[in-house]
């Protein structure tokens, strides 16, 4: 298993470092010259200023130097230099991470309990009412536009109702301590979480019933009921557990997705995240920061990969490390 | 029968669900189950040979109604019995093994684990005895190593290891019933011995009644104390195994028999003068799977020098048990896979060295008939888009490949009506046609058949054979005849090669081959070939 781990791992640079190589060149290759934008927010665009702009920052090396030197620096974490916050980037997105994972994590873990919950129930209950029920919400929340039930959560419990806050990671000012401020954060958590959880929960809630009434037709289901066990314990153990199979590999691909698929909740409810750094970093043409965020995006993205590739041999023997 | 019946099934009576081809799945069906004796119940696919075992462990589906008739057990009628009664009853006290070990296993539990789940489920002894338990019936049924296999997965087992562990599964409560649904249909001949026999002695040790679900005469004469022939759901006839065999009545049931092929090859005339049509020479073909930076790789020899010719006109059989590498030798000289080494010449050309073009115009001369008609035809596409998009690939035009499907179809006994019907419109056998219609429409000079009989029953299948064996000698073909049924083999082939681990043991004209069986392993498929005794008994 190690070795596989260290296989997995060695291929995963690889494909990282040129990820970095490829978004490197193609920002490069977009219309607008970075200095040109300093020098002309400086409000000074003479040649002499850009031209010194373009030294400082490297800028006027071959491209290949260019790339040479951004790749030494991201294995020494340093992952250049955001010029339109006067910080280094790899500082900006250590601060906006952890606020990110809360909350992609908090919805994913609710989007996965609950969508399994739902998906159980429906495939117990298939073609009674609370099946309908199940699958006509999910439908709704997988189908409606996630910024438009962001909005509509904000208006009924925050403005409507004035259950929870609606924007922010914390109530500014009130600088809470101790457990006062989970309870903020938490308060705080609560509306973005959902409504990013609820489509996710609708896809895992739909795959969970159909996979469990696939795996019912099994003939080991038969023989579990052969056996004269129960109907809770073959749902259970027999026929959940290899329902669950496909759902690890679709919860896996999306987990990885998560860090970058925040950007519009994150932008509604004024989530101090990645996803909205990403997204001013984009509107300010701040392209170090830009790269920075999607360098961060696509460790994710093979982490969780990895990760999934890890859990998937736990729970299914077949898949065996090769050794 | 002097024993008093432990089951006792009277006048049974399931209906389908209107719309279904008929109007009762099981039709009047009345028999008992003896302690300590073996019923075989036989017909072919539909028979309702299958509805009688799940009615007898409650498992029929919701759709299927219950109209009429008693299962009697224990002095209580099984079919209004409730669900906490069938709770009790199931496993404990009737217990059944299914065709398909793999896929009647869970694959995610240990072998241990489900087997120690029978105890479970009824309440019995402790978790760590469960264990214990489970490990000793493993040891009974004669799996080997039973401490490893007792922590395998039912993956890491072998299909005749799956299914003593299933039956081991089935006897862990003592039932007093044991039904076994085609229970080594699935298996190779020499395993497939090796089980019916466990079954024997386990069912004799335990003094358990067997209800035996076979569509094989050979596994019935091998194991059945008495037998019931089901057709459409219908009792044809019942009696002692013995007089079923020998004294059929009922002309359905000798129809049945006769189709049974037998082990005596026809007389065939040499065939010495012919020139070859297929020359295989040398081919090697290692399968490399896993592998990678850190890894090994593991290494599957599926042809190991592989030497064999066909003439014109032959039929060259080659038999052996799954994994023995048939179906690979069959792909290499197909050219659906590459051969590490080695030359297949069709007539004077070099079939493994051309590409391209050059081949996709060769191909024409060799087609193949494969094993499932269910998963070979495009379920999207009409019969007649299916037999003749071959020839249009070749610059036929519709036109002419329509007209000559139609002849095709003609040819192989269907009706021209068939062009236009999708392929679930037809039976298995009939697929299995169209199937060949779709190989001859490439005029080819070389047939290749992997297992192409396997999946029907014996009525369908020895129709099948016989269109085969018309059909080439029609046409002229040559014949690659890929089967591990050595009775088909005996039917149909000129030659026979017999293959293991992916080398040609023995080579040799069908005849003496069944005469004179030289290598030991040959001598071991033969001798495992079911319902051998009383079929020369008969003879």
């Amino acid at each position: 298993m190690l070795a596989f781990i260290a296989q997995r791992l060695a291929k995963a640079v690889v494909v990282l470092l040129a990820i970095v190589a490829f978004n490197f060149t193609l920002i490069r290759m977009a219309p607008g010259d970075p200095a040109m934008v300093m020098a002309g927010e400086a409000g000074a665009s003479d040649q002499i200023f850009v031209t010194q702009l373009r030294e400082k920052f490297g800028l006027d090396q071959p491209l290949p130097v260019q790339l040479y030197r951004y790749v030494k620096g991201i294995v020494t974490l340093d992952l250049g230099f955001s010029f339109r916050q006067q910080m280094p980037v790899a500082k900006l997105i250590a601060e906006r991470l952890p606020a990110t994972l809360l909350l992609t994590v908090t919805a994913f873990v609710i989007s996965l309990l609950l969508g399994i919950l739902f998906g159980t129930l429906a495939a117990r209950f298939a073609g009674t009412w609370a099946d309908t029920a199940i699958t006509i919400l999910a439908l709704i929340f997988y189908a409606t536009p996630l910024f438009w039930v962001a909005l509509m959560a904000i208006l009924l419990f925050s403005v409507s109702m004035d259950w929870l806050p609606s924007f922010g990671y914390e109530t500014v000012g009130a600088n809470y301590t101790g457990f006062a401020h989970v309870l903020d954060v938490g308060a705080h958590l609560i509306l973005p979480a959902t409504t990013m959880g609820l489509f996710f929960m609708a896809t895992y809630a739909r795959m969970t019933r159909a996979s469990m009434l696939e795996v019912k037709r099994h003939d080991f289901v038969k023989t579990a009921r052969a056996k004269g066990l129960r109907d809770a314990v073959i749902q259970r153990r027999h026929v959940l557990r290899n329902a669950l199979l496909p759902v690890v590999t679709l919860a896996g691909l999306q987990a990885g997705t998560l860090v970058g698929g925040a950007v519009l909740t994150e932008t509604v409810f004024a989530w101090p995240g990645i996803g909205r750094l990403m997204y001013e970093a984009l509107l300010q043409r701040d392209y170090n920061l830009l790269l920075g965020v999607f360098v961060v995006c696509s460790a994710m993205v093979l982490a969780f990969n990895l990760i999934t590739d890890l859990i998937y041999r736990a729970v299914d023997p077949r898949i065996e490390f090769a050794s | 029968m002097s024993a008093t019946p432990v089951v006792s099934i009277k006048n049974l009576k399931l209906a389908l669900p209107s719309g279904s081809d008929r109007p009762h799945a099981v039709d009047g069906v009345s028999f008992d189950l003896v302690p300590g004796k073996i019923l075989c119940v036989v017909g072919e696919s539909g028979s309702g040979k299958s509805m009688c075992a799940h009615a007898l462990m409650g498992l029929l589906p919701d759709t299927i109604i219950r109209e009429a008739g008693e299962i009697g057990y224990d002095g209580q009628n099984l079919l209004t019995l409730d669900d906490a009664g069938w709770l009790a009853l199931r496993g404990r006290h009737i217990a059944m093994v299914f065709q398909e070990p793999m896929t009647a296993l869970n694959p995610l539990m240990r072998i241990g684990d489900q087997i120690a789940e029978m105890f479970e489920a009824h309440n019995l002894l402790a978790p760590r005895q469960r264990k214990q338990k489970a490990l000793q019936l493993l040891r009974e049924v004669g799996l080997p190593e039973p401490e490893r296999s007792v922590r395998a997965y039912p993956h890491q087992l072998s299909g005749g290891q799956r299914q003593r562990a299933m039956i081991a599964m089935a006897l862990a409560l003592e039932p007093t019933v044991l039904v076994a649904d085609e229970p080594t249909t699935a298996l190779d001949v020499t395993t497939q011995a090796q089980i019916l026999e466990l079954i024997r002695d386990l069912q004799r040790r335990r003094n358990m009644a067997v209800m035996f679900i076979t569509h094989d005469f050979g596994v019935v004469s091998d194991i059945a104390d008495r037998v019931v022939v089901l057709q459409h759901g219908k009792v044809v006839e019942q009696g002692p195994a013995d007089d079923v065999l020998r004294r059929p009545q009922h002309t359905y049931t000798r129809a049945l028999l006769a189709a049974v092929p037998s082990m005596q090859p026809p007389p065939r005339a040499p065939l010495a003068d012919r020139a070859k049509a297929v020359e295989v020479i040398g081919l090697d073909k290692t399968y490399v799977s896993g592998g990678g930076w850190f890894q090994a790789e593991r290494r599957v020899r599926a042809a190991n020098e592989v030497n064999f010719d066909i003439l014109q006109g032959e039929t060259v059989g080659l038999v052996g048990e799954s994994g023995s590498g048939k179906s690979s030798v069959a792909r290499l000289v197909m050219r659906l896979i590459e051969p590490d080494q080695g030359t297949v010449r069709l007539g004077d050309a070099d079939f493994t060295r051309i590409a391209g073009r050059a081949l996709r115009k060769e191909r024409s001369r060799i087609q193949m008939i494969f094993q499932d008609p269910f998963a070979s035809l495009n379920p999207r596409r009409k019969v007649g888009n299916i037999i003749a998009d071959g020839p249009i690939a070749h610059g036929t035009t519709p036109v002419v490949a329509h007209k000559r499907a139609t002849e095709l179809l003609g040819l192989v006994g269907l009706n021209a009506s068939a062009m236009e019907r999708y392929p679930h419109e037809f039976s298995g056998g009939q697929r299995q046609r169209i199937g060949i219609a779709r190989a001859l429409a490439l005029e080819p000079e070389i047939i290749v058949a992997d297992e192409a009989v396997s999946a029907l029953d014996v009525s369908v299948q020895a129709q099948v054979l016989n269109l085969l064996e018309d059909l080439k000698a029609r046409l002229g073909l040559s014949m690659l005849f890929i089967t591990h049924d050595l009775r088909v083999a005996a039917q149909i082939c000129d030659r026979i090669a017999v293959m293991q681990r992916g080398a040609i043991v023995e080579l040799k004209p069908t005849a003496a081959l069944f005469s004179a069986p030289e290598h030991p392993y040959t001598r071991e498929l033969l001798a495992a070939v079911p319902g051998q005794i009383s079929s020369s008994r008969a003879a």
